[in-house]
């Protein structure tokens, strides 16, 4: 986790795209998966440790910029957020439908649920 | 406070063919609405939220609601 108070916020840009292209998913969220610090970030981080995938996470907490550059860049207001495969996917409404759906495990390749 | 009937009716004035049904869950500004539109065919739930979304950005600017949770479907094929 790299300390973004000393960076300019281009350079939070930077590592934003850098984040989100160098993993496979990739979580903002308030707080962290150990501590989340918010209902909606805490029910990501429970379905994405429920699906069992390997994610990277920022606390955008850190630094209140973090969530005003993500936010501009993505056009998505609101924290968390959960990229795959470097794209949207969206946030707590998004995933927990895609969740019951099983179409989250498919997009991440986990084991979906028996057919319905 | 939000007017439930008014955003009904943005709602589906903004998408042509829309049925949209919204509740209160509690407070009367953090609402619920299942939105099932012929044009969300083919998008994802993101883009599906966005268009939602930008059909009553007016009534978050203006505070009348502070969230709104959304579940979003294209129609069945008939």
């Amino acid at each position: 986790m790299t300390d973004t108070m000393t960076m300019t916020e281009q350079e939070i840009l930077d590592q934003i795209t850098s984040e989100v292209a160098g993993n496979r998913a990739f979580l903002y969220l308030k707080g962290t998966p150990e501590m989340p610090r918010c209902g909606f970030s805490n029910q990501v981080v429970q379905i994405l440790n429920h699906v069992g995938v390997e994610y990277g996470s920022r606390d955008i907490l850190a630094d209140p910029r973090i969530r005003q550059v993500l936010s501009g860049w993505s056009d998505w207001p609101t924290i968390p957020q959960l990229f795959v495969d470097g794209k949207l996917v969206g946030g707590c409404d998004i995933v927990t439908e895609m969740f019951q759906e099983g179409e989250l495990q498919q997009l991440l390749g986990t084991e979906a649920p028996s057919s319905r | 406070m939000a007017d439930l009937t008014e955003l009904t009716t943005m709602i589906e004035a903004a998408l042509p063919g829309a049925r949209a049904e919204l509740v209160d869950q509690g407070g009367g500004d953090h609402l619920a609405a299942t939105v099932v539109a012929p044009q969300f065919a083919g998008l994802t739930r993101l883009e599906q939220h966005k268009l939602v979304y930008a059909a009553v950005q007016s009534r978050f600017d203006d505070g009348s609601i502070h969230a709104l949770a959304l579940r979003t479907r294209a129609p069945e094929a008939a």
